[in-house]
């Protein structure tokens, strides 16, 4: 038997009811090496991350587990931790309520034996913390971070756990590009300590750039185990989705109609503390564009468009135009009865009931779509779910299903079809191809040409540049809360626009 | 939207199994009480006498729960239920024994006052953001204090007939025959329409057997209990009432964009803000219908005891809430089952009443009915943790 593989998983297999989320998989890893698994939103990539770690214990799937070459049967969670594995979710698993240093401690013996010595906790932490290179104080409120950063602090929790294998499920996702770059350094110190990575993420040029070799899923079976040297991402990408994709922007130039939305001197400001998060801000939107709206984390852009749309209290300066009408918003359902949407860049928070099934979900903005005599009707509601469902290319064993058991883009899906029932007028994106799959963003992208085409104003908010650059008309890019300059798609390159995007900022 | 239809096939069976193990659950727990307080009482539990006074015992608890379930769903709670019913069964047995007002206007004064009073509570949790917890606990003692103000501390009676009849009149034989009869008929049409529906939008079917089975188990059920009831005195009206709340409940929770809201709101209050759904207006829309109901039961109460006492409901919130946990709806909002709540309302009052015919000390009881609550929390979060650890 070869003894350099870490972990092994032979033939596993698991089915939910309906569904086989996974046949037959292989999975073996050689020890110390990142091994990136790739794969299209519900390939299988969470659920078999989430037997090796215990969370569907023995016996709910079939198939072995070898780690180190030795057959383990995990029984839960504490069982495959004791074994060395620890597993950082694509969703986060932390208390917003506690200090950074309880959370990063949470569960383990410092915080168990009766009496917690605070000193020794915020030590401890400052070491670990250090050691990631995280410059942030272990007394710090969770909730007070970025996302990205309380993201950086469960890896650093997982750290402590001194795990021989450590798998990340799409840790990058919520990250600016300086916390993906902490995240890389951490990841090569690891592999200095023989430390094993499982990597799983959608953006194929961190998988080109750390990982040591790759598998792909597709469709709950292993397609493939390779060395990165042998691949290209063209070849991951026909891989996953089992032909030849050589387009990934479906960008077609398109005449624009009259303006539809205009926003002027428009300043939003925080609730409590008054202090100005978006200030001054001017545009103006057409028919049948896209604008595109750039700028690093924390530059206001949310804050624009969700206050804008009438999701957040606190006072607001400035005139809003749609079609040349001066209108007034102060709830999101004035702008939905305006034709105006927004999507969410927190789906989990800001998008689904997970109470409710993918047609009630659906269905929630648009509830006067779905009436006959005044009454909820399922069979429309049926209908219109089933309709979207087919044009977002949905992947569920039912409509009946509920959030839980759908895959993260698949999720994601499901609300863009929520606010794609309402029929906007101008639909604004934030981030809506977080956590999707290069095939699966390529349907989005061309819903989003082919609304334009019909006239629909656009908006995406995105931090990904090549997403900006390959689909926008105009970008606009914005930080510290203003708008710090506008170009046109032939003027836009990666470089104007980081340029843009750090006026009046630190870095 | 990619179906595996060959995995459907073979799955079908074994999806409904589940389904229906944690609806029978509940079925199973009823009779399981019933069997062992048949046996510790020598089978008088079971008498027609004592199960028609336990249904007519039971719709207070029932409709107090059915408003609770959508207070519960919408992630609030509300203490205050057992005092308002104590204050507007006291309101309207004044008005109708000082007063001389007759019954049918004092039924609407009662009811009014009950709903204006659950709008007075909303208000302060929709609008003025304090916690429902607080509210509905001021509630409770402002709602006792003026019970014991305005009636003195007296005990109101006697109601006359009309307005005793509420609570304590039976429908004749025929007719409670001829109720159960249709009730059954109606259950088999609608279980063979909606599975005939279902079977043309192609979604999953539970197995016949199940379906079915559970449907004639329910017959069995109806006919049984009309059956005992009327070897005593018929049908009590009051068991009449809480079924045609059941049923507009039921239809506006399924049926009506404001059902489908609090279920929202309950599930994930900010998606649903963002949905362009109300959550102020509808929060305290809520509160407004619980009290409206409060004041249908006070009014049951009054009637049935046949006066109107400064104790009166007291403690039956926790009666309410525990209901409404025992069948099936979530602490933590955006689940619930109004049928579930009614069937955990007999459940309670089952116990009430098969301890007390056993002469088990009251305290005893409270004992009792306190760690029941506790358990089905406990199974509430504990089954709720489950589902979460393999959602993470
Ligand atoms: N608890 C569950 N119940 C039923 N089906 C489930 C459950 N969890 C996952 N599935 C199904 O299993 C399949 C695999 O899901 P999984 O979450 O592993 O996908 P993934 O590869 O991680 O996708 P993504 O990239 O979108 O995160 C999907 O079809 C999903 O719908
Ligand atoms: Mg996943």
């Amino acid at each position: 038997m070869d003894r350099k593989f870490a972990l092994k998983m032979m033939n596993i297999t698991k089915e939910f009811p309906g569904v086989k989320a996974l046949e037959n998989v292989n999975l073996k890893v050689k020890k110390g090496e990142v091994h990136a698994l790739c794969g299209e939103n519900g390939a299988g990539k969470s659920t078999l991350m989430k037997i090796l770690s215990g969370v569907y214990p023995f016996g709910s799937y079939i198939g072995e587990i070898f780690i180190n070459d030795r057959e383990v049967q995990f029984l839960d969670i504490k069982a495959s931790q004791e074994a060395g594995v620890a597993i950082i979710y694509q969703e986060l698993a932390l208390v917003p309520e506690m200090t950074v240093a309880e959370n990063i401690f949470l569960g383990s013996d410092l915080m168990r034996s009766g009496i917690i010595s605070w000193e020794k906790l915020y030590a401890e932490s400052q070491k670990w913390l250090d050691m990631t290179g995280l410059d942030i104080d272990p007394q710090m409120k969770l909730g007070d971070l970025t996302v990205g950063k309380q993201q950086l602090v469960e890896i650093t929790k997982a750290l402590t756990k001194n795990a021989d294998i450590l798998i990340l499920d799409e840790p990058t996702s919520a990250l600016t590009e300086s916390e993906a770059e902490v995240l890389f350094s951490i990841l090569a110190r690891l592999k200095e300590r023989n430390v094993t990575c499982i990597y799983i993420s959608h953006k194929l040029d961190e998988v080109l750039k750390i990982a040591d070799s790759v598998t792909v899923l597709r469709d709950g079976q292993t397609v493939s185990t390779d060395p990165i040297s042998n691949l290209t991402e063209n070849d991951i990408v026909s891989k996953m989705v089992g032909r030849e994709l050589t387009e990934f922007y479906p960008f077609e130039e398109r005449p624009f109609g009259n303006e539809i939305f205009r926003v002027n001197n428009y300043s939003f400001y925080e609730n409590e503390t008054q202090e100005e998060l978006v200030a001054n801000v001017s545009f103006n939107l057409r028919k049948g564009e896209i604008l595109g709206v750039s700028g690093l984390m924390g530059a206001g852009r949310t804050e624009l468009f969700i206050s804008l749309f009438g999701g957040y209290n606190g006072k607001k300066t400035g005139e809003v135009y749609l079609e040349n009408e001066l209108i007034s918003i102060n709830k999101p359902a004035d702008s939905i009865k305006h034709g105006i949407a927004y999507v969410s860049e927190d789906r989990k928070r800001y998008g689904l009931v997970p109470e409710m099934n993918i047609i009630k979900n659906t269905t929630l903005a648009s509830l006067d779509k779905v009436k006959k005599n005044r009454l909820l009707d399922a069979d429309m509601e049926l209908e219109k779910a089933e309709e979207y469902a087919k044009k977002m290319n949905l992947k569920s064993h039912s409509l009946e299903a509920f959030m839980s058991q759908l895959s993260g883009g698949n999720q994601q899906k499901v609300v863009l079809s929520k606010w794609l029932l309402t029929n906007p007028k101008v639909l604004i994106l934030d981030e809506p191809t977080r956590g999707i799959d290069v095939g699966a963003k390529f349907e989005i992208y061309k819903v989003i040409v082919e609304l334009a085409k019909e006239g629909v104003g656009i908006v995406l908010i995105s931090s990904e540049l090549p997403e900006v650059l390959g689909m926008s008309d105009r970008v606009m890019v914005m930080s510290e809360g203003r708008i710090t300059g506008e170009l046109p798609r032939t003027k836009a390159t990666q470089e104007e626009i980081m340029k843009l995007a750090t006026i009046g900022s630190d870095i | 939207m990619t179906t595996n239809n060959e995995n459907k096939k073979t799955k079908e069976s074994k999806i409904s199994f589940k389904f229906n193990a944690q609806s029978y659950a509940l079925i199973i727990a009823l009779v399981l009480i019933a069997v062992l307080f048949a046996v510790l009482t020598g089978g008088e539990f079971l008498s027609s006498r004592n199960l028609s006074n336990l249904f007519t015992q039971m719709t207070v608890i029932s409709v107090l729960a059915i408003g609770m379930t959508f207070v519960i769903v919408t992630a609030h709670i509300d203490l205050s239920v057992g005092s308002l019913a104590g204050l507007t069964g006291g309101i309207a047995g004044i008005l109708h024994v000082w007063y001389d007002w007759n019954t049918g206007i004092v039924v609407l004064a009662a009811v009014m006052v009950g709903a204006l009073l659950g709008l007075f509570q909303g208000w302060w949790v929709a609008y003025r953001a304090v916690p429902a917890f607080i509210v509905t606990l001021g509630g409770m003692l402002i709602f006792r204090g003026i019970l014991v103000g305005i009636t003195g501390g007296q005990t109101i009676a006697p109601m006359d007939q009309s307005f005793r009849s509420i609570a304590g009149s039976y429908l004749p034989f025929s007719l409670g025959y001829i109720l159960a009869v249709s009730g059954i008929i109606l259950l088999f049409f609608f279980t063979i329409r909606r599975r005939a529906r279902r079977r043309e939008l192609q979604l999953q079917l539970p197995s016949p057997f199940m379906d079915f089975g559970k449907i004639s188990l329910y017959a069995v059920g109806i006919l049984l209990v009309t059956y005992i009831l009327s070897r005593y005195q018929g049908i009590p009206l009051p068991l009449i009432i809480v079924v045609v709340l059941g049923g507009i409940f039921i239809f506006v929770s399924s049926k009506t964009a404001f059902g489908r809201s609090i279920y929202a709101i309950g599930g994930n209050k900010e998606a649903a803000a963002l949905s362009g759904i109300n959550i102020k207006r509808n929060t305290f829309l809520v509160f407004g219908l619980m009290g409206a109901l409060a004041g249908i039961a006070g009014i049951i109460l009054t009637s049935r005891l046949n006066a109107a006492t400064t104790g009166a409901g007291d403690m039956y919130e926790l009666d309410a809430i525990a209901a409404c946990v025992i069948g099936g709806t979530s602490l933590a909002g955006g689940r619930g089952y109004i049928v579930g709540s009614i069937i955990g309302a007999l459940i309670m009052v089952s116990i009430d009443n098969g301890m007390s015919m056993m002469n088990i000390p009251t305290f005893w009881q409270y004992i009792v009915k306190g760690s029941i609550l506790i358990v089905a929390v406990w199974v509430d979060i504990a089954s709720k943790n489950k589902t979460s650890a393999s959602v993470a």
